[in-house]
């Protein structure tokens, strides 16, 4: 692929216009985020007055007991939704890859792949339901953080099952079977070939359940309990009545985390790449 | 040689066997307990069990009644098809600025192609409640969108449109709801686009050009239906979360947009008409089964190219 | 079954017996039997779907034959998974493992087998000496040339000292040039190391310059089995013949039936064979006879047997390949002889070229009779 080269127009036009589009594009994207960063700095209750710079939100941030509550609820909830989520994924995603034919398959296929698209509400409120008719027969689970951990486990696995099947099907079928012509029982296969190639993508799985998890709005408000207000569920009953500047200086921090996370996270990809062709160049100019 | 044969069985039923348990119950299971409570009838604190013992003879009371609510009063049917609308729209819009927008990226020079895909990811990774909440101080009165748009006097053209209420007025209307549902949207689109774009041989267009083809036609014959399977994922992707999406127009939209998402969620939650929500979901399901099916089809299909 | 069956000598080494493997009423191989000696390299040659790599799949226990036996070493293998064999392969795609180094690579078959560190160590070091890879040990296999992959995946099968190995057209994926190297070298060090080899190839040049035996296959079964010599000029039958190297096929009747030579009628010439055949006058028969083995000259050669073993045509075409020339002698009835020749000097005043008249001949040794 040549730089610039396009096959739409005359070559420079194009470059021009697509420029153009990415640049509003990106504009786009990232207008909100910046608007939410500046704002969180804003000297008044009114976050669209700007009066003058100040970091009094964020010091009252660290008292907002609510908020932070909620912030430590969802970690906690997170973490748990992105190590089950990777367990049921990896499960699932071997399942299809491997397996070509067992009973069920496109039930199985359907079952996996559907929270992917369907609205929230449809899965929140029919888990709800199931939960209830569950609880008056049985006594338990109660409404709260772990009846969320179901909701959201159900829609991580569908991420992470996309996420590590992906990587299996691009997986050389004969490496697995050169671990067992050394001798590598089954499970051996799996720890020392199999895991180790498809640890990269098992980590995006992580890290994508994780983050979808500490977001989430609707599952939790229709599987939460008393006492188990997640802080999407705080914000956005503070966003409901109108706008907030708590919200800003709590999204700023996000924001900025987030920001550190990823560049960071594709920096060491980018240099992991780039040391990987150096070596392959050198080792060719080695052997000359 | 049975104990290989079997610790092998064993193993794969694992594998299988627990997703697969696992997705019925939390599920399969729900969807059926949604249907029962569509037929039910509301108690005091929850359902009224449809089964039931009376003079010793087990009795099976289905009420239609939701459903009859559901035909009779008509602005439900209304809202189901402003909801489909809304997300016609959404997608139609999405594809619109997303498409270009992953063509220029995949054309772009190799090297950069990982930033500008790190960037468009970035805001998913931040948290989609904040940016929608975002646009609500964008567009809300001295927002800097609202600034721009007044100052732009589009909000005259906007109004006869009947996209938004009045001049000055861009919250809460059926124009921030687009552009709150287009934004958060937007990154669905342009991935799976981007993904099939970039893959693509470039030595077709060449071909193409060789045997008579102008670049633009060359667009139009070879590029895009070989990025159909993209389109429709990233339309899938797009339609079906958007009919159904209650945020968005909760924190964005107004009066003027009905959302079958907002619909099931009040009678839940403010009306406690657990019938009556159930009745709302499972037509909403019987709704998306459709682009569903398609969607399942076409994820199928990928992951046999994929072999 | 009586006891001899599972007896082993040198030469029964590898026993496959009728085995045949059906995937649901496709018979991929139909009941093939070999006997593979100790210490030799045996080649299945074969085009893609005769059942090569199907049969070296069970051998390896990636497969399981839906009927008949395979006995290594007097010890049947059936019902034995992959990882318990004393059988090691080499892939076609080489199949390292990409997150571990070279050295690791090696080791990794070793430590399977629960070997004391200090052993491992050594062996390891023995085959990187023996592919000559020392100084790559703790690279990773990206930063390998193909070729160095190729010896790392030869030194990972030959580690655990197996009593069979296993290659997977283990030359296909190397170009022209690394291709001619590597197969001496390849040869070389399984002869120094004496270790029993199967090796599926669908190059017939690979299979004839490795391998002390050859057998053909086809459709599952095994057509010819032999050593490259003989599978080269006594094929057995005409899909021998013909997917070895090039022939010139003559149909013709077999005219004479004598103890010490025959005669076949063919439709533009005849020819004289020297030897003997098993068949009745009148059947009809194909003499194959190898390009190489052909004289071309202008005037008419003196044969010892005409006017048989020669016969005129016109020059259609010729491919000049540098070393030898393949001449197309389009012959009286519309059908083309090849004929090759090397180009013994530099060059000639009398080149024969397109359009020429020439003579083609061969001697009563030359031809191969064949019935099927």
């Amino acid at each position: 692929m040549s730089a610039g080269k396009s096959t739409l127009f005359g070559a420079g036009f194009a470059r021009v216009f697509g420029r153009g589009w990415l640049a509003a594009g990106y504009l786009f994207l990232y207008l909100p985020i910046v608007a939410l960063v500046v704002y969180s700095f804003n000297d008044s209750p009114i976050p669209n007055l700007w009066k003058g710079f100040t970091l009094k939100w964020y010091v009252k941030l660290a008292s907002d007991n609510e908020m932070l509550g909620g912030l430590w609820l969802s970690l906690k909830i997170a973490f748990f939704t992105a190590t089950g989520s990777l367990v049921l994924g990896t499960l699932a995603a071997f399942a299809l890859v491997k397996y070509r034919r067992f009973f069920g398959r496109t039930l199985f296929s359907g079952m996996v792949n559907a929270p992917l698209v369907m609205p929230e509400v449809i899965i929140g409120l029919s888990l709800l339901l199931m939960l209830v008719s569950v609880q008056k027969a049985l006594g338990f689970p109660e409404r709260g953080a772990m009846t969320i951990w179901f909701g959201h486990l159900l829609l991580g696995m569908a991420y992470a099952t996309v996420v590590i099947q992906a990587r299996l099907q691009g997986l050389n079928p004969q490496l697995e079977e050169a671990a067992m012509d050394l001798g590598a029982k089954p499970f051996q296969v799996f720890t020392l070939v199999t895991l180790p190639m498809i640890a990269q993508a098992l980590m995006s799985a992580w890290l994508l359940t994780f983050t979808l998890s500490l977001d989430d709005v609707v599952l939790s408000a229709f599987l939460n309990g008393p006492g188990s207000t997640t802080m999407p569920l705080v914000i956005f009953s503070r966003a409901r009545l109108g706008l907030n500047p708590s919200v800003n200086a709590v999204a700023t921090v996000i924001i900025t985390l987030v920001a550190i996370g990823t560049v960071v996270a594709s920096y060491l990809i980018a240099r992991a790449e780039r040391d990987r062709a150096n070596a392959i160049a050198q080792a060719q100019r080695d052997d000359g | 040689m049975s104990t290989l044969l079997t610790s092998i069985r064993r193993g794969r039923n694992a594998v299988i066997g627990v997703p697969f348990v696992w997705l019925t119950v939390f599920f399969l299971l729900p969807f059926l307990v949604v249907l029962k409570i569509s037929v039910s009838e509301m108690g005091t604190v929850s359902v009224n069990d449809i089964l039931s013992v009376k003079d010793g003879v087990l009795q099976l009371t289905l009420r239609g009644t939701s459903y009859a609510f559901l035909t009779q009063d008509s602005l439900y049917f209304q809202t189901y098809l402003s909801s489909i609308k809304y997300a016609a729209i959404t997608t139609a819009l999405c594809l619109a600025i997303g498409y270009p927008f992953s063509y220029f990226m995949a054309r772009s020079k190799a090297t950069i192609q990982p930033a500008l895909l790190m960037l468009v990811m970035l805001p998913f990774w931040t948290s989609f409640l904040l940016r929608v909440y975002a646009w609500k101080g964008l567009l809300d009165e001295g927002g800097w969108v609202w600034q721009l748009l007044f100052w732009l006097h589009l909000d005259q053209g906007l109004a006869t449109l009947g996209v938004i209420g009045a001049p000055g007025k861009f919250m809460n209307t059926p124009f921030s709801l687009v552009i709150g549902m287009v934004y958060t949207y937007l990154p669905f689109m342009i991935l799976p686009l981007y993904s099939n774009l970039a893959k693509m041989d470039l030595r077709l267009l060449e071909a193409a050009s060789d045997l008579g083809a102008t670049p633009w036609k060359a667009f139009w014959l070879v590029t895009v239906p070989l990025s159909k399977a993209g389109i429709i994922a990233g339309s899938m992707l797009v339609f079906i979360p958007c009919i159904g999406e209650f945020v968005i127009p909760e924190l964005l939209g107004g009066p003027q947009t009905l959302m079958i998402g907002r619909v099931l969620w009040d009678e839940f939650f403010s009306n406690n008409d657990w019938p009556m929500a159930s009745t709302v979901a499972v037509v909403m399901i019987l709704l998306i089964i459709v682009p569903l099916a398609v969607f399942n089809r076409y994820q199928a299909e990928a992951q046999e190219k994929a072999k | 079954m009586a006891a001899s069956d599972t007896t082993t000598s040198a030469a029964t080494y590898l026993q496959i017996q009728d085995v045949v493997k059906d995937f649901s009423g496709y018979k991929a191989v139909n009941n093939v039997s070999l006997d593979i000696a100790k210490g030799e390299i045996f080649a299945l040659l074969g085009s893609s779907g005769c059942g090569k790599t199907t049969l070296l799949r069970m051998l390896a226990g990636f497969e399981t034959p839906t009927s008949g036996r395979i006995v290594l070493n007097g010890q049947d293998l059936a019902g034995m998974p992959p990882y318990e064999r004393p059988i090691n392969m080499m892939f076609q795609s080489y199949a390292l493992f990409p997150h571990l180094t070279v050295w690791d690579n090696i080791a990794f078959g070793l430590r399977r087998d629960a070997m004391p560190k200090d052993q491992v160590a050594e062996r390891v070091e023995a085959m990187l000496k023996l592919v000559q890879l020392g100084k790559y040990a703790k690279r990773k296999p990206h930063q390998l040339s193909g070729g160095q992959q190729q010896r790392v995946a030869l030194a990972r099968s030959l580690a655990k000292r197996p009593q069979l190995m296993l290659l997977d057209e283990p030359l296909g994926a190397l170009d022209k040039k690394l291709r001619e190297e590597t197969q001496i070298e390849l040869v070389n060090i399984i002869e120094e190391v004496g270790v029993t080899c199967v090796m599926v190839t669908h190059d017939q040049e690979e299979a004839m310059t490795m391998a002390s035996r050859i057998a053909v296959m086809s459709e599952g079964r095994i057509l010819q089995v032999g050593p490259p010599s003989e599978i080269y000029e006594t094929p057995a039958t005409r899909f021998v013949a013909d997917f070895i190297g090039n022939v010139n096929m003559m149909e013709g009747k077999l005219q004479c039936d004598f103890p010490d030579h025959v005669i076949v009628e063919c439709t533009d010439c005849s020819h004289y064979v020297g030897h003997g055949i098993t068949g009745t006058e009148g059947m009809p028969v194909s003499v194959a006879v190898r390009p190489e083995k052909i004289a071309l000259q202008r005037e008419m050669p003196e044969v010892d047997h005409a006017p048989h073993n020669r016969v005129r045509g016109t020059i259609k075409d010729l491919a000049y390949f540098g070393s030898f020339t393949v001449y197309h002698l389009a012959l009286a009835s519309g059908a083309m002889l090849k004929v090759s020749q090397s180009n013994v000097s530099r060059h000639r005043d009398d080149q024969l070229t397109w359009g020429d008249t020439a003579w083609a001949s061969w001697s009563p040794t030359a031809q191969v009779v064949l019935t099927q």
